[in-house]
């Protein structure tokens, strides 16, 4: 078992005797706080031992007894993870919030409460997220089941050796994927607006005076969750004085598809291709992520090769993340159309390696635990060599010459949608937006992971924290990913690409781990607790994209709301990832 | 000087409206002195998606398609040898491992039982995968041992209803599979061959 | 289409039905009309929705099939491309924009998750199919279909308006299908108002209690 990590730089126990106790369970490691005491350690671990940064907090149901808070900060600094974790009762699981220390936990404490009912006392605006405000139950308590439920855990036996085609709607009292409380009468139902929770807190959080302390007259509109640039079906209600906005909420879950319900059911292998589906533009970097908790969970080395190739198809992928984002931002500026198709062109040229390597264009399923699903061919490799010595400089040029010096492109990004670096790590902001603000922060360098520390490249980074620094970035950061692929082109060894024999079962000790890669949108984290049988006991997946939401509100007040389609866009949201 | 930027940037569509009609006339060379032709013939579509590809990008489908790599996978099939006499020699046995491995649990099997003695037979009575569920995530047909579900190129298959596809639509001849998976067949085959060869000695050993 | 054959029928026209001719031509030029025009809504829901962009983009150029003028308003589009995954909280939206569309409207359920659920099809909040709501007029399978799959599936959609006929499609007629479609609610779980009896009668009965819910 890999050594608890966390333990090594300090002692919190020395700090908080009493209150803070080891966490002595097989596999798992960090400390266990007193929830009556939390927010005076949590204040300790952010100001005195300078862990400035909350990247993620996973709410965990030990069906029967108890659930579970787990907190993993970071040094802004680098290094690794400090992980604390509050034990509460399961009938009445109250924790007080850390939101007033760390921003950043806001919508995730939003999501342990939706989700698993975890209540957050002290949390500013504590709503459903994901679930409309009306919906029954919570549903990833272990004892929660949805109406399409076979089995605990898969391979359903229904589907072999007697496996009739049975549609799963056959199977259910009302022929569809719906549960009714019993009881319950339609006919009496009042219908409410779910979402006019949100309205109010608006309202409730941001009161606007005139000079004279008059309250002015303010509208609220909503855009999305169909509007042509939020990119998918995000929605925010917007506050308007005027044109200025002045109050901002996100309004997800749209695409809420049950990530985490599904990857528990999953067997450890099943959920490679599902992770596939979260920011569905980077498949290769989920699978990263993904398997780099898994691997730490067993303790099995990856091999030499395929760390090589995870490398190439990891940063591929960002730059043809961050080329679309050209694309899209300009879309969204009003641009239309011409620096998209010039970023797709790429694209295609970058997604048909994944296709000769993985098989398929998006969907990459590519990594197991220990390697790579299959080789990558001398051919593709000549391909990846001509794209990154050849093609792809010249079109990043192109694009540069294209957009940066833009006059237009400039007055629209300069300045606007400003988020200091202070904010920044309060709200837990990570990847692009974060070293926009002027925090060199890269897990690549603050925390290598895989073999990134073999690779010469540097951190993209811009101090001013606005939209034209994040555009910035983005540019630089595709270059210093060119660098890594030469680099690990010219290294790449021969060799096996699996540390052990492919198999699809797959034996994972009990234990947690958590593994994050710099997805190209931010920290991509997996949190897995395994109980030893073939299916996570919970799977967690911290997505940069509705994490870095949390500033959304701040980056927009004071700007117009022409000005929000933009700062949305910089932020660079993916909502597979976002809702999961 | 205001303005450079948005010059600057207009000149890299202007080369590229340029390059357009430049390639015309290269191809255009190309076709009198050599027979190559842009559109519509293989090497017009490997130069459009080539490192060297300027100008028009786009891939004329139907009329034309862009070749699938040999691992492209879209939705599983069946393989079945051809017997001498024409009969269908299914490979799956049933075994039930695709169905297992599975993620969205979207293959179902019927295993067949032999009428005279009730014992199971290695073949399927029934097999279903719901192509609506499908994930094209390939993972039956790198963990089925016997070689006997792979993953289709097919990817014209859009039809008017829901795709429920059974035994019937599921089968393919082993020839198509070598013919869209030459590598892979090939590669199977030997591993085939040898592990047939080596059962052969260890036999041979044993009787002797 | 040749507009020359516009105007033939195409096929022998028997003496006493001579007076109709007219309006089997007028369907052709009807059909030649509208499959040429397809515009799509501007509307993605996931991870499809990026191969839907990129048929759209340079390589697949939607623009060949008269279908790249995409729509951000359902008030002018024709065909609604359901790309990705149909959600319970979604769908009252879906539905909205659908029967905001004029006719005659057309449905395409692109990818697994939109015919019928996909993968994600055993999750709480994921409707098994758009075609419990709307009526879909083709479904590609596929997660997610490439661009050239989708375009097939655009194909047979031109092919299914080439035989069309004014007189049979559902929009000009009274009955059913020619009303918009309720709006469905969300209470503790997706209330579709036109099956509230089924539900009523399955939580009024006694013997509902299927599961343990906390
Ligand atoms: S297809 Fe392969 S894995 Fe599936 S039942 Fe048949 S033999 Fe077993
Ligand atoms: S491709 Fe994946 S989802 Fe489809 S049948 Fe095979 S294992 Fe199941
Ligand atoms: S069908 Fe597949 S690719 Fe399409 S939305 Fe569903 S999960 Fe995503």
């Amino acid at each position: 078992m890999i050594a608890p990590d966390s333990t090594t730089t300090i002692d919190l126990v020395a700090r908080f005797p009493s209150v803070v106790t080891p966490d002595t369970r097989p596999g798992y490691s960090g400390w266990i706080v007193d929830p009556a005491h939390l927010t005076e350690v949590a204040t300790a671990i952010r100001n005195e031992f300078s862990y400035d940064l909350l990247s993620s907090v996973t709410g965990v149901d030990y069906y029967p007894d108890k659930m579970e808070v787990v907190y993993h900060a970071y040094r802004t600094t680098g290094g690794p993870a400090l992980v604390f974790k509050v034990q509460i009762p399961r009938h009445n699981p109250v924790v007080p919030s850390v939101t007033p220390i760390w921003k950043g936990a806001e919508l995730q404490e939003r999501e342990a409460w939706d989700l698993l009912g975890i209540r957050f006392e002290g949390h500013p605006d504590l709503r459903r997220i994901f679930m409309w405000e009306g919906f029954a139950g919570h549903p990833l308590r272990k004892d929660w089941k949805e109406p399409f439920y076979e089995e605990d855990v898969k391979p359903f036996k229904s589907r072999w050796p007697e496996g009739k085609h049975l549609p799963a709607e056959m199977r259910t009292p009302l022929q569809d994927n719906l549960f009714f409380p019993p009881g319950f009468d339609p006919e009496a139902f009042s219908f409410q607006d779910p979402d006019q929770a949100a309205y109010e807190a608006l309202r409730r959080q941001h009161r606007p005076t005139d000079e004279d302390g008059i309250q002015t007259d303010v509208i609220i509109i909503n855009m999305g969750p169909q509007h042509p640039s939020t990119h998918g079906v995000f929605r925010a209600a917007v506050m308007l004085d005027g044109e200025t906005i002045i109050g901002l909420k996100p309004i997800v879950g749209y695409l809420h598809r049950n990530h985490e319900k599904i990857g528990e059911r999953n067997t450890f292998l099943q959920n490679m291709p599902y992770t596939d589906r979260l920011d569905y533009f980077n498949s290769m970097s989920n699978n990263f992520g993904y398997a780099l908790a898994v691997e730490k969970l067993m303790g099995i080395p990856v091999a030499e090769r395929a760390e090589y190739i995870r490398v190439i198809m990891a940063e591929l992928s960002r730059i043809q993340n961050h080329l679309v984002w050209f694309g899209m931002m300009l879309n969204d500026l009003g641009a239309m159309y011409t620096p998209a198709l010039y970023a797709f062109e790429e694209r295609e040229l970058i997604l048909d390696i994944f296709e000769a390597t993985a098989g398929s264009r998006m969907m990459c399923n590519y990594f197991r635990f220990g390697g790579v699903a299959r080789d990558v061919s001398e051919d593709t490799l000549r391909k990846i060599h001509d794209l990154v010595h050849d093609r792809l400089p010249r079109k990043i040029d192109e694009m540069d010459r294209l957009l940066t010096e833009n006059e237009v492109l400039v007055s629209r990004l300069k300045g606007i949608g400003y988020l200091s670096a202070e904010d920044a790590i309060r709200t837990s902001m990570t990847g692009p937006m974060l070293r926009a603000s002027g925090v060199p922060y890269d897990i690549r360098r603050a925390d290598p992971y895989s073999i990134y520390d073999r690779f010469e490249f540097d951190v993209a980074c811009h101090p001013e924290g606005d939209m034209y620094a994040r555009y910035q970035v983005r540019m630089d950061e595709v270059r210093e990913s060119i660098k890594i692929i030469k680099q690990a082109l010219k290294q790449i060894p021969q060799g096996p690409i699996m540390s052990v024999k492919p198999s699809y079962q797959i034996k994972v000790p009990p234990g947690e781990a958590y593994g994050r890669v710099e997805a190209p949108k931010g920290e991509l984290g997996f949190y897995i607790v395994s109980n030893g049988q073939p299916n996570p006991w919970r799977y967690h997946v911290r997505a940069p994209s509705l994490i870095n939401l949390t500033s959304l509100e701040m980056m927009c007040i004071g700007e117009k709301i022409a000005d929000f389609v933009a700062i949305l866009g910089a932020v660079d949201i993916v909502l597979g990832e976002l809702d999961r | 000087m205001y303005g450079k930027g948005l010059l600057k940037g207009l000149s890299v569509t202007l080369s590229r409206f340029f390059y357009t009609y430049w390639d015309d006339l290269v191809w255009f060379w190309r076709r009198i002195t050599k027979g190559k032709r842009r559109y519509y013939s293989p090497e017009g579509i490997a130069h459009r998606s080539s490192k060297e590809a300027r100008g028009i990008f786009t891939v004329q489908y139907p009329e034309e398609k862009l070749p699938v790599p040999e691992e492209f996978r879209y939705l599983p099939f069946l393989v079945y040898d051809e017997g001498l006499d024409g009969t269908k020699e299914i490979r799956c046995t049933s075994c039930g491992i695709c169905a297992k491995v599975c993620p969205p649990q979207c293959i179902w099997i019927v295993r067949s039982t032999d009428p005279a003695t009730g014992r199971p037979r290695p073949q399927p009575a029934e097999f279903y995968i719901d192509a609506d569920i499908c994930m094209n995530c390939g993972l039956c047909a790198e963990f089925c041992p016997f070689d006997a579900i792979k993953m289709d190129h097919d990817y014209e298959m859009a039809s008017y209803t829901r795709t429920l596809l059974n035994l019937d639509r599921l089968l393919k001849p082993a020839s198509y599979y070598a013919s869209i998976r030459p590598l892979n067949a090939a590669r199977e085959e030997e591993a085939r061959k040898a592990k047939l060869a080596s059962k052969a000695a260890k036999a041979e050993a044993k009787a002797a | 289409m040749n507009p020359k054959d516009i105007n033939l029928p195409g096929y022998e026209i028997p003496e006493e039905l001579k007076h109709v001719i007219a309006i089997t031509a007028l369907d052709r030029l009807y059909n030649w009309g509208r499959r040429s025009s397809v515009w799509p809504l501007m509307f993605g829901l996931a991870c499809c929705a990026i191969e839907m962009i990129a048929t759209q983009a340079a390589r697949y150029d939607l623009a060949r099939f008269g279908m790249e003028v995409m729509r951000p308003t359902p008030r002018q589009a024709d065909l609604m491309i359901v790309a990705g995954t149909v959600t319970k909280k979604m769908v009252p939206a879906i539905v909205r924009l659908y029967n905001q569309m004029p006719e005659p409207k057309y449905v395409l359920a692109m990818g697994a998750c939109a015919s019928s659920g996909g993968p994600f099809k055993e999750g709480y909040n994921v409707v098994a199919g758009i075609d419990k709501f709307l009526p879909v007029d083709v479904y590609v399978p596929g997660c997610p279909p490439t661009p050239q799959a989708l375009i097939n599936g655009l194909i047979l959609l031109q092919k299914k308006i080439d035989k069309e006929s004014i007189k049979q499609v559902r929009w000009y007629r009274k009955g059913p299908d020619s009303v918009a479609i309720p709006i469905p609610v969300l209470g503790p779980d997706l209330i579709d108002t036109r099956r509230i009896p089924d539900i009523k009668a399955h939580t009024l009965s006694s013997t509902s209690k299927t599961d343990d819910q906390s």
